[in-house]
């Protein structure tokens, strides 16, 4: 066992460990390979960054290739986002924000070790996390109503001809074009989804972190989890502060 | 536990030049009070952004719009991710995912408006 550090000069003062008399509060969660317990949560911290950091780009790729078809197919792509619902879409971003909120304050009360502050902001998050999940279903379900589920039950006809149903604010596109429309609900299904399931799994731990949480699990000292559990949820609070504004509305005056 | 390794008292390198964790730093822990302000911060911008929205900015829209997510977002992984109070480790880790993105959509963007020259 030689792993110890050669040096081939003598060691210089600053370098060596100047252990200073201090109290060492032994915690049962603390990792013996972690010298000190900030150390430990800098870790769990760093690596669930590096987790996010992959989200970045898995969710990069979807609004990258939103950012294309956008541009190349764009007159489709305008009466297809001014389809959608500014209420409902706003309504869900404000709902999402608010779960967030609940979430960072469930990270404080598990840091002033209050379980029963802490077990109710966790059902908050939740409440208002199934309240945007069925905000969003309201939202699906009139795409598939009015057929703007991509595939052969597509129907062009509310942009080939957006008078004939009704809609007096959209301009008229050509059959071929209106085609290209699926191309924005495939995009809008694929990122809206990708997001809904992502906050899917989180309720799922969500349920698994309050019964934890109820058992008095977060409220000893021991925060890491529900940490973690608030940076993951918050990221997916971003994804959607980037998927509403693009989605909903940055179609809304169009450029001739 | 029986064994105990214990290295000589001069070699046990500690590394106290690591100054961006320091030993036995407090841990920051931040107050409902700054949460509310953040929460107000981005139900304004909230707001902001769909009035944003209803006026013909022109080109300026989607700026406006991805201005606002952004601060929004800056303003979320700040606080209520807690990157403001974390070490340096953390706040690079952040950064270079960012700047990471951002190489990757300008390589990929570069690609396919060089393919199509003269054409968009």
């Amino acid at each position: 066992m030689d792993n110890s550090i050669i040096t081939t000069e003598p060691l210089m003062p600053r370098e060596t460990a100047v252990h200073e008399p201090h109290e060492h509060v032994f915690i049962p969660q603390h990792r013996h390979h972690f010298e000190t317990e900030e150390q430990q949560r800098e870790a769990g911290s760093f690596g669930m960054w590096l987790f996010l950091l992959t989200e970045i780009m898995f969710f990069g790729g979807l609004f990258f290739a939103y950012l294309l078809y956008r541009n190349w197919y764009y007159d489709a792509f305008v009466p297809a986002s001014n389809f959608l619902s500014v209420k409902l879409g706003g309504a869900n971003t404000a709902i999402l924000i608010t779960s967030g909120f609940f979430m960072a304050l469930a990270v404080w009360a598990a840091e002033m070790r209050n379980k029963q502050v802490l077990v109710w902001t966790l059902v908050l998050t939740m409440i208002f996390g199934w309240a945007f999940i069925g905000i969003k279903g309201v939202e699906w379900h009139d795409e598939w109503v009015h057929h703007h589920i991509p595939g052969a039950g597509f129907d062009i006809a509310e942009f080939v001809n957006p008078s004939a149903h009704g809609i007096t604010d959209q301009k008229a596109i050509p059959p071929d074009m209106a085609q290209h429309s699926q191309i924005f609900f495939f995009l809008y299904f694929g990122m809206t989804g990708m997001h809904a399931l992502h906050m899917i799994i989180g309720l799922g731990l969500l349920l698994w972190l309050l019964w934890r949480a109820q058992r008095g699990d977060f409220t000893a000292g021991y925060v890491a989890p529900i940490e973690n559990f608030a940076l993951y949820w918050h990221f997916v609070d971003i994804v959607w502060l980037f998927l509403f504004p693009l989605l909903y509305l940055i179609n809304r005056h169009p450029l001739s | 536990m029986t064994h105990v390794a214990q290295q000589p008292q001069e070699q046990h390198y500690h590394d106290p030049a690591n100054v961006t964790n320091p030993e036995h730093a407090s841990h920051h822990i931040v107050t409902p009070a700054v949460y509310g302000i953040v929460y107000a911060t981005l139900l304004a911008f909230t707001i902001l952004t769909i009035f944003a929205a209803d006026w013909n900015l022109g080109v300026f829209n989607p700026v406006v719009a991805l201005a606002i997510a952004c601060t929004k977002a800056v303003v979320v992984i700040l606080f209520f991710m807690h990157v403001k109070y974390q070490s340096n480790l953390i706040k690079m880790t952040v950064a270079s995912g960012f700047f990471t993105f951002i190489v990757l959509i300008t390589m990929t963007l570069s690609d396919y408006m060089s393919r199509a020259w003269g054409l968009w």
